[in-house]
């Protein structure tokens, strides 16, 4: 089977980002980029279901600057054997993201589409589940495990009391969870490799696609800072200020 | 306008995090409620005792048992033209259907929301917490996630709301649920409780989450972890506190052998009083600490344990 995956390029989870002082944004002028953590998980499953035999063939896109195909690169170094890279310099928001994979989704005929569930930078938390509904496929979103038998996927979901297990029909789409798997280095031979592998070009026009935004940023503000407290000497200090001061405990 | 929100239950009561839920949609005019699952008359009727919700809409169908993203997104859709807002509490169901239903509306969802600015215009937070965005949405329909630790619960009690079935609708059939194994504990659950005590890498196995027990029985607290601890199998996942877990805001935190990175302190730097306790005097907890012990935690906690003990 073909497998999809979307990585997305976003700033390092290492870096803090800096609110600009006219408060239009976030500074990320200048700031390291990185594959979103969530898509490695996604890139990894996908590598593994092929080594598996399951998936015969893994396209990797990105969207949005000429820099994304970097990202695209890592994919490819990952074991992803070729890419997409929809290149324009609007701001995607994820329904615009949705929207394109569904279209090249159209084109490529893919039994597996594989998301992060969230991209670190907006957090949204809405591209996996927005692009199985445009498609009109079922969704195995947060997933910690999934299992391909036949014409179906079973997917056990990370949910808030503990672990939830769905079996979803093929083609269908799932957003990964932190302990799917732990993603791979690529090591420097797949990295040389992968400057060979085949990155097509598109723009989001070619895909019949309108991708204006329908969120406008009006501002962005640092979030009130809290202050650092006390240092207490002692658990029976601590327990003390709990009572009597904080009246917590 | 009137506002939609789909209610999260158990055991026929409602929970937490959409009673906050609730109270986001307060703010942007009438309220209605949606109860979807099989056997729900319970949690209809405490879904209508809930202030400042008008009406219930009831969806008590087998189909919509284990509340799977497409048969609820579908109601949703199908009820969508009765309201100018829908809206869920973002739990692992509201994350989960609520962008579904945007996405069939030609929406643009607005996720986790931490304010209500009017109508259109929403405050929600952006890279792990470290900036806050007021957002305006051009959409007809708004679909929104609320956070629940940033709006103060409705009461449980209080309201007398009409109760109506919901207006059927033909439902997908293309995932089937098969089992939940879901973490048994007579303890709170993390999003609800007034008190936390977590555990990070410092904890160094998952045996030692045993000395926040009695502790955490003493206080009434629930138990979580950051992501450290989830990564090195301390714990299970749904224990996680963070940007990418849980989002917490208890009246008490209390962070054990958590460093304090920023995907952790974005799940729970709202709470009120926070507590650290970490041997390394450098770690970056201790700057949103209200009270910071260094302190070797395998000493500290059986102190602690003992000294609530003592009363």
């Amino acid at each position: 089977m073909k497998i999809l995956v979307p990585v997305k390029r976003v700033v390092d989870f290492n870096v803090k980002v800096r609110v600009k002082s006219d408060g239009s944004g976030v500074d990320i002028a200048g700031v390291k980029m990185a594959m979103n953590p969530f898509d490695e998980i996604s890139v990894e499953e996908a590598v593994r279901l092929k080594e598996k035999g399951i998936a015969t063939e893994i396209v990797a896109i990105s969207m949005g600057v000429p820099a994304c195909a970097e990202t695209i690169r890592t994919a490819l170094a990952m074991g992803a054997d070729r890419g997409i890279l929809v290149e324009t310099d609007a701001e995607l928001q994820p329904l615009a993201v949705a929207k394109l994979m569904a279209a090249i989704a159209a084109k490529e005929q893919p039994q597996l589409i594989i998301l992060g569930k969230q991209a670190i930078d907006d957090d949204m938390n809405a591209t996996g589940q927005m692009l199985a509904a445009l498609l009109g496929w079922p969704q195995g979103t947060f997933a910690s495990r999934v299992l391909i038998e036949g014409d179906h996927i079973t997917v056990t979901r990370e949910v808030d009391g503990g672990l939830e297990t769905i079996v979803l029909s093929l083609p269908a789409v799932i957003t990964t969870d932190l302990r799917l798997n732990e993603p791979r280095y690529a090591s420097l031979p797949n990295i040389m490799k992968a400057r060979k592998k085949p990155i097509e070009t598109v723009k989001p026009a070619d895909l019949g696609v309108d991708v204006t935004p329908r969120l406008t940023v009006l501002k962005v503000v640092e979030p009130a800072k809290r202050q650092a407290g006390v240092k207490v000497k002692s658990v029976a200090e601590l327990v003390a200020k709990l009572k009597t001061e904080a009246k917590v405990i | 306008m009137t506002a939609l929100v789909l209610l999260d239950h158990e055991a026929g009561a409602i929970k937490q995090p959409s009673r906050s839920a609730v109270a986001a949609a307060q703010a942007l005019g009438e309220v209605h409620a949606l109860v979807v699952g099989a056997g729900v008359q319970a949690a209809a009727e405490a879904a209508a005792k809930l202030p400042g919700v008008a009406k219930v809409l009831v969806a008590d169908a087998p189909e919509y048992a284990h509340a799977l993203a497409e048969p609820v997104a579908a109601l949703l859709v199908g009820l969508a033209p009765g309201y100018s807002h829908l809206l869920a509490a973002a739990t692992a169901i509201g994350k989960n259907i609520m962008p579904r239903v945007a996405a069939l509306l030609d929406a643009q969802p607005i996720s986790d929301i931490a304010g209500v600015v009017d109508a259109d215009t929403f405050v929600r937070p952006i890279y792990a917490g470290n900036a806050l965005a007021t957002v305006k949405s051009a959409d007809a329909k708004k679909v929104i996630t609320v956070r629940a630790a940033s709006f103060d619960p409705v009461p449980a009690e209080g309201g007398t709301a009409i109760v109506e079935p919901a207006p059927a609708v033909a439902s997908p059939s293309m995932s089937r649920f098969v089992s939940a194994e879901l973490s048994k504990s007579e303890r709170p659950e993390l999003t609800a409780a007034r008190v936390v005590i977590s555990g990070g890498r410092g904890m160094q196995s998952g045996d030692n989450f045993k000395l926040l027990e009695p502790i955490a029985d003493k206080l009434g607290a629930a138990v979580g972890a950051s992501r450290a601890a989830v990564d090195a199998g301390f714990v299970p996942n749904d224990y996680q506190v963070g940007q990418t877990g849980k989002i917490v805001a208890p009246e008490l935190y209390v962070a054990v052998g958590i460093s304090g990175a920023i995907q952790h302190l974005a799940g729970m730097k709202d709470s009120k009083v926070i507590v650290a306790i970490n041997k390394d005097e450098e770690a970056p907890i201790f700057q949103v600490a209200d009270y910071g012990l260094v302190a070797d935690l395998f000493v500290a906690l059986p102190e602690l344990a003992a000294e609530l003990e003592r009363g």
